[in-house]
């Protein structure tokens, strides 16, 4: 499945810093949710740990999910409308992990 | 010699230009502080709409609306547009904003806040004017540097409009002065730059039932949203966590693109403007993502209002008091104030200051000094003969130090070899490395207290700081 990744807000320092990562995400690459062919939010953060993050994995995540402070928008949308990290992604889809800033 | 007189004569007459130019000014701000007196008296008295200058007793009823002659001509170009006119420029002028923070984002905001003619302006900020504040803190001028930020502010708000009234809050804000701060504007713009602030006037406005327009700038990228507002989330509802203290990075520390903040901060303008006069669509519910380098905007939708929300959900009872009894600052494990942290992980005999540093150099004693900050920093200023060798490398390069170490030995000294000294900005990361160098056998190491920062205040004033 072909995806496009995008850190920000200093998130992109952990993957080399790198903010745009066109993937290819084969939903054999992952541990599949209750037998069914999809990929979900969940399995991604999983693979991006296992493939992106290059240094300090506790910067970009806290237990299964993002750490606080960690915005993620699937295509322009807060994961929070969609199912967090249930949502389900289809090909082409645009997710964006973005840390919240606090500088002025 | 011929133009060196000239070069004196040339500089004498700029000084008296600038000496009179001096006179008017001053001449200039007392007038206006006396005109502003009588604003805030006609306020209070309630007989004159949001000072009009010179101030006008009579309502000009014979338009239909309460904009004096002068302000007609002032804000002409705002009546000119279809969707904004006469009614969009009355509400401005009858409301109220507080911008919080007169920095990089504060800066702007407040400049088209005074020159839009918003009826009173509120500044909140504790700190003075620094040189490195004014690539990007442009409401400030040279003159004002080491006076206070609302002050200097609040002039240059005043130069722009001397009709509006300018309201100076010299104070940090905090969960004791809060309440009654916010509680005087219809409109807060959050233009400060840490976690523990951001929560605080978050939850204040909240309390208040008050819309919040919150920028955030760092680096290259900044953020923008209203919070508190139309159903749209509190900053809680997005953020029920605070992030690790590790991923809340400061300007001072990360460096800022000085136009970045100025392009947020212009757009919390914008939206604490349309939010006073009722025009348009605000920004709630949505978040604005720019990122300078790529030169990309990305307008997100974000969550609505949490009903599970602590502080403006369904069943929060957040009040009044709780709020003044909340620490923001073990909650955020940050400082509300910008002051640098300091860090004391070492023994005392493990440390050195920059004094007896010099001291040693000057007795010529074998020594291999290891500046462990970042590449970036290194090459803005470094000790002469200072290795750098970043924090983060430092366990991959330790044969480096052992190879130094080893020049050394082979060079003057006989007796007893020589010593590592490790350096960095402030003295916290040298104390991270001495802590790393003593677990892996170089038990000598010592850092240099204060840093590069010690070391230009106590022992070379002409040493650039940064």
């Amino acid at each position: 499945m072909q995806l496009t990744l995008e850190f920000g807000g200093g998130l992109e320092l952990l993957c080399n810093s790198v903010k745009i990562h066109n993937v290819n995400v084969e939903p054999q690459d992952i541990e599949l949710q209750g037998g069914t062919k999809k990929l979900i939010m969940k399995d991604l953060l999983t693979w991006i740990r296992g493939n992106l993050i290059k240094e300090r994995p506790e910067m970009f995540m806290k237990g299964d999910t993002v750490r606080p402070g960690v915005l993620v928008l699937v295509n322009d949308c807060d994961w929070e409308l969609s199912g967090q990290l249930n949502t389900t992604l289809e090909e082409k889809d645009v997710v964006v992990f973005i840390s919240t800033l606090h500088g002025g | 010699m011929e133009s060196n007189g000239g070069d004196a004569s040339r500089i004498l007459r700029e000084i008296e230009t600038l000496k009179a130019t001096k006179t008017e000014i001053e001449q200039r701000i007392s007038a206006l502080e006396a005109q502003l007196r009588e604003t805030n008296l006609d306020d209070r008295t309630g007989t004159v709409l949001n000072g009009s200058c010179p101030p006008i007793s009579t309502v000009h009823s014979d338009f239909g609306h309460s904009l004096s002659p002068e302000m007609i001509y002032r804000y002409s170009r705002h009546l000119l547009l279809p969707s904004f006119g006469v009614q969009g420029q009355s509400n401005l002028i009858k409301s109220s904003i507080l911008v919080v923070g007169a920095g990089g984002l504060g800066s702007p905001a407040l400049l088209y806040l005074a020159a839009c003619g918003v009826g009173r302006l509120g500044i909140v900020d504790h700190d003075v004017v620094e040189l490195n504040n004014m690539h990007r803190q442009i409401i400030h001028r040279e003159e004002y540097i080491g006076q206070p930020k609302v002050k200097s502010a609040a002039a240059s708000c005043l130069s722009i409009n001397s009709t509006i009234n300018i309201v100076e809050h010299k104070e940090a804000l905090r969960t004791s002065n809060a309440l009654d701060i916010l509680s005087q504007y219809d409109i807060i713009v959050d233009a400060t730059d840490n976690a523990p602030s951001r929560y605080l006037i978050s939850d204040c406005c909240v309390v208040l039932g008050k819309p919040l327009v919150s920028g955030a700038a760092l680096g290259m990228e900044g953020q923008l949203t209203v919070y508190n507002y139309n159903g749209g989330p509190c900053y809680r509802c997005l953020f029920p966590t605070p992030p690790p203290t590790t991923a809340c990075q400061r300007c001072s520390d990360s460096g800022v693109l000085g136009v970045v903040p100025g392009i947020i901060g212009c757009l919390q303008a914008l939206e604490a403007i349309k939010i006073a006069s009722a025009v348009g669509e605000p920004l709630t519910g949505r978040m604005i993502l720019f990122d300078a380098l790529s030169a990309r905007i990305r307008i997100v939708k974000i969550r609505g209002r949490s009903l599970q929300c602590e502080v403006c959900g369904e069943n929060a009872t957040f009040t009044r008091q709780q709020f003044q009894e909340f620490d923001y600052e073990k909650f955020t494990q940050s400082p509300l104030s910008t002051l640098p942290v300091t860090l004391n992980l070492l023994q005392a005999d493990s440390r050195i200051s920059s004094k007896e540093f010099k001291e040693k150099i000057a007795k010529g004693e074998a020594h291999v000094l290891i500046d462990v900050r970042p590449q970036h920093h290194f090459k803005i200023v470094s000790l002469p003969g200072s290795l750098n060798i970043p924090l983060p490398s430092l366990e991959a390069r330790l044969s480096e130090i052992s190879a130094t170490l080893e020049d050394n030995e082979k060079g003057k000294y006989s007796g007893s070899g020589p010593q590592i000294f490790v350096v960095c900005r402030r003295g916290n990361d040298s104390q991270r490395a001495v802590q790393y160098l003593h677990k892996v056998g170089f038990t000598s190491a010592k850092d240099i207290i204060g840093g590069l920062e010690g070391w230009a205040r106590d022992v070379d004033p002409d040493f650039p700081a940064y």
